[in-house]
């Protein structure tokens, strides 16, 4: 343990500017500062910030003295992690063989369509982020995406835009009645 | 814990289940959760403890795992002590109350329940699935009334780690990630290798489309995968275990990891279990999206905080796995195996199944059937029975055209041969494989080249790169493809289609590159009509391709002469 307090001494400074640093700390000294766990420590950061930043990467990369291409790396290697922020609403449709066999591949066209945009990408105002995943396992309720979170199955495409509108429409109610 | 303890836990808790005048058994797996199972279980919860308010019901409302006809959650069983049972399909909150209140009024339920000898349940033969939509998955203490457990403390007071992967061995149990390699061997290979630490790893990383079956088994039924692997411990002399669960099953980390601290409290893992001699714990380790974590060597670089990346095999993880040493992977679902095995022998296992495939398959049947859902049958049972006497056929009168196995390493199954058995030989005979258990029937609709597209794409994506002829010949396979799908292509595209699906077949160096070309070599043999069409006719036969490309370059005849002369020379 002695070793990655010394470790860390270069960043204290930097971990005191900033207080999403400090909260990173803690999973840090959760996991031993243990260069196995750097997957489970981009989960937490993830969980926590969103997405990963050069930052994040950064001081990840120092804290558990491994290479900053190392770490970028693994960041880049798994679909899971993220190095950009994500729009307000996250759209993820499920492209796995239940669900194209059933028609997802329209659902995506009609949103890509709809709002100018590609699978993968988030709309310039940062309003949506449209995915495609591989099988999120409710193969029996294909063809189903999530949204914000939340499961919805046996979707078709007009289903589909109709909740998104829903949820956006919902947002700028609520901003317009804190204004 | 010792096992008299763990014997009179069981009782007791048996006992206070048949003292309940009513058990209420709501799915509450993910699929039924997405369906609105949630808020099922609130309305009834309400309404229970209204009841309780104005005097004594004795009823019980469990929150279980999948119950298997998925695409009809959320799911509803009444169980009367007398062994009365109901089962109500596509609840609301208010039908599910007021099935509740006419129950206790003694009136006809609002909705007719499902019919018990449904073939969907009766053709089933459930072994790994036997606790699966009867226990709630997040109480250890029901778990135990069932048995868990029970095969380990017989193991570690009766039977020696030889004995142990003997038993497994005349089971004849393969495992069940795909490849079906015997489980008994393995284990007796990890027993044997010298080592002062080994390891156990379950592999739950469920990268094939359209399959959910491990998901399943380890949200519903958490410890019989727990106790498999600590079975697996001992029989190969390993303290240590790691479950590696895919990034897009919360629900089954939490309900797992939970799991793992309800053992370690009753002292069924940690040290000393059940006060023998014998340790073993288990961590969990989630994954973070990429399909070839799966295969064993990338997952064992992925658990070690690494990129996934396959290394060429010899040596096997047997010999030097994690860290270095000795490891056993088996799935998840072969790890379920286990203890109904140790607890009936081997020869009650045995006695399911084929003469090469012995036991059951947990399949996730999806697609253009009636019932789609999570199954069991026996290996051997005909896909026509799966289809359409559990499944119920198409909906809508459609006519079936292939069932899709094994992901993007199998393929599809014409109608022609829908009386195969279903075993892991008979698969692979006709070009498609086992797989995990994703069943995708397809009807009409469904256009073969462009479905070879679908998987080929699968592949260009998650191949991680580390070799040129998957990098590289899935690409270009895909473009093939891809112009064969919109009317680009001329017919020596085709022949160039199969030579690169031979080269990337037999230059990969790990199984996603083996077998990415399976589905494109199979429906070409099943289905090269449908090629053609595209190619010579530049029609979609399913209509869903759209043909606008027009061919680019027709090789003239002495271009395609110089091309075969080349292929011959070099
Ligand atoms: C690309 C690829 C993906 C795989 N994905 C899985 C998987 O998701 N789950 C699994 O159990 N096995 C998967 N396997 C097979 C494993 O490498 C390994 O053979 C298996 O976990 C061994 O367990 P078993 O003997 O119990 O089948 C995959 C193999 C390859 C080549
Ligand atoms: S065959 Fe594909 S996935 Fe496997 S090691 Fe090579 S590039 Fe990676
Ligand atoms: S294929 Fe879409 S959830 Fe499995
Ligand atoms: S999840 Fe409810 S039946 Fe499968």
């Amino acid at each position: 343990m002695t070793t990655s307090v010394a470790a860390g001494r270069p960043n204290q400074d930097r971990q005191g500017e900033n207080p999403r640093l400090q909260l990173l700390e803690k999973s840090l000294k959760k996991f031993h500062y243990q260069q196995d766990a750097l997957i489970e420590v981009l989960h937490i950061a993830q969980e926590t910030f969103g997405h990963l930043d050069e930052e994040i990467l950064d001081y990840v990369s120092l804290r558990l003295r491994l290479p900053p291409s190392w770490v970028f790396g693994v960041a880049t290697f798994y679909n899971f992690f993220s190095l950009d922020p994500q729009g307000d609403h996250v759209c993820v449709v499920c492209m796995g063989t239940a669900c194209y066999v059933k028609g997802a591949g329209e659902i995506v066209a009609r949103i890509e369509q709809a709002f100018s945009m590609k699978a993968g990408e988030t709309t310039p105002d940062g309003k949506l982020t449209l995915m495609a995943a591989r099988c999120l396992g409710n193969c029996s309720l294909a063809p189903m995406l999530t949204l914000d979170g939340e499961v919805l199955g046996k979707q078709t495409p007009e289903a589909t835009l109709a909740a998104i509108q829903e949820k956006m429409r919902l947002v700028q109610a609520r901003q317009e009645d804190t204004k | 814990m010792n096992p008299a303890e763990l014997h009179s836990l069981a009782e007791q808790e048996r006992q206070r289940q048949k003292e309940q005048a009513l058990r209420l058994f709501l799915c509450y797996s993910t699929p039924c959760l997405s369906a609105g199972a949630d808020k099922v279980k609130s309305a009834l919860e309400a309404l229970i403890a209204e009841r309780r308010k104005s005097g004594e019901v004795d009823l019980e409302l469990v929150a279980t795992g999948c119950m298997g006809p998925c695409s009809r959650g959320p799911l509803l069983r009444i169980l009367s002590p007398e062994g009365g049972e109901r089962m109500f399909e596509k609840l609301t909150p208010e039908t599910a109350c007021d099935i509740l209140r006419r129950h206790w009024a003694d009136e006809p339920p609002p909705v007719e329940p499902l019919a018990v000898d449904l073939p969907f349940f009766s053709r089933q033969t459930r072994i790994v699935l036997d606790n699966s939509g009867w226990i709630d998955p997040e109480k250890i203490e029901q778990s135990i009334a069932r048995g868990a457990y029970g095969a380990l403390a017989y193991v570690l007071r009766e039977m020696n780690p030889e004995e142990v992967c003997n038993t497994i061995k005349s089971s004849g149990l393969r495992g069940r990630g795909g490849g079906g390699y015997p489980t008994g061997v393995k284990w007796e290979l990890v027993r044997k290798s010298p080592a002062e630490r080994k390891f156990v790893v379950a592999n739950g990383d469920e990268g094939d489309p359209g399959a959910y079956m491990d998901r399943t088994i380890m949200e519903s039924d958490p410890h019989r995968v727990l106790e498999g692997m600590a079975i697996a411990g001992y029989a190969t002399g390993a303290e240590q275990g790691y479950i590696y669960v895919r990034g897009e099953y919360p629900l089954a980390a939490a309900r797992l990891s939970r799991a793992i601290k309800d053992a370690e409290r009753k002292g069924l893992l940690g040290s000393r279990i059940l006060e023998s001699n014998f340790n073993f714990r288990i961590d969990l380790r989630v994954g973070a999206g990429a399909f070839v974590c799966g295969e064993e060597t990338a997952l064992m670089t992925s658990i070690m905080g690494r990129r996934g990346q396959p290394v060429p095999r010899p040596p096997y993880p047997a010999q030097s796995g994690l860290w270095g040493y000795p490891t056993l992977i088996n799935n998840v679902e072969t790890f379920a195996n286990v203890a109904p095995i140790l607890k009936n022998g081997a020869e009650w296992f045995s006695g399911f199944g084929t003469e090469k495939s012995k036991g059951t398959k947990v399949f996730a049947l999806c697609g253009e059937v009636v019932n789609s859902g999570l199954i069991e049958v026996h290996m051997g049972i005909r896909l026509r029975e799966i289809v359409f006497d559990i499944g119920g056929g198409l909906p809508d009168g459609g006519a079936f055209k292939a069932a899709q196995t094994g992901g993007p390493s199998g393929g599809c199954i014409p109608a022609a041969h829908l009386d195969t058995p279903v075993d892991y030989e008979s698969l692979k005979e006709l070009g498609s494989m086992m797989g995990s258990g994703g069943l995708i029937v397809m009807n009409q609709g469904s256009c073969m080249p462009d479905v070879a597209k679908f998987f080929m794409e699968f592949c260009q994506d998650e191949s991680c790169g580390k070799c040129v002829p998957c990098r590289v010949g899935t690409v270009e396979m895909h473009e093939i493809l891809t112009r064969i799908t919109n009317g680009a292509a001329v017919l020596e595209d085709l022949e160039m289609l199969e030579d690169l699906c031979r080269l990337v077949q037999e230059s990969s160096l790990c199984g996603l590159g083996m077998t990415a070309p399976n589905p494109v070599l199979n429906t070409l043999e099943y289905f090269r009509d449908e090629y053609l069409a595209h190619i010579r006719d530049r029609r979609c036969p399913a209509e869903v391709c759209r043909l606008d490309k027009v061919p680019l370059l027709k090789l003239p005849e002495h271009a395609r002469e110089l091309a075969i002369f080349l292929k011959e020379k070099c």
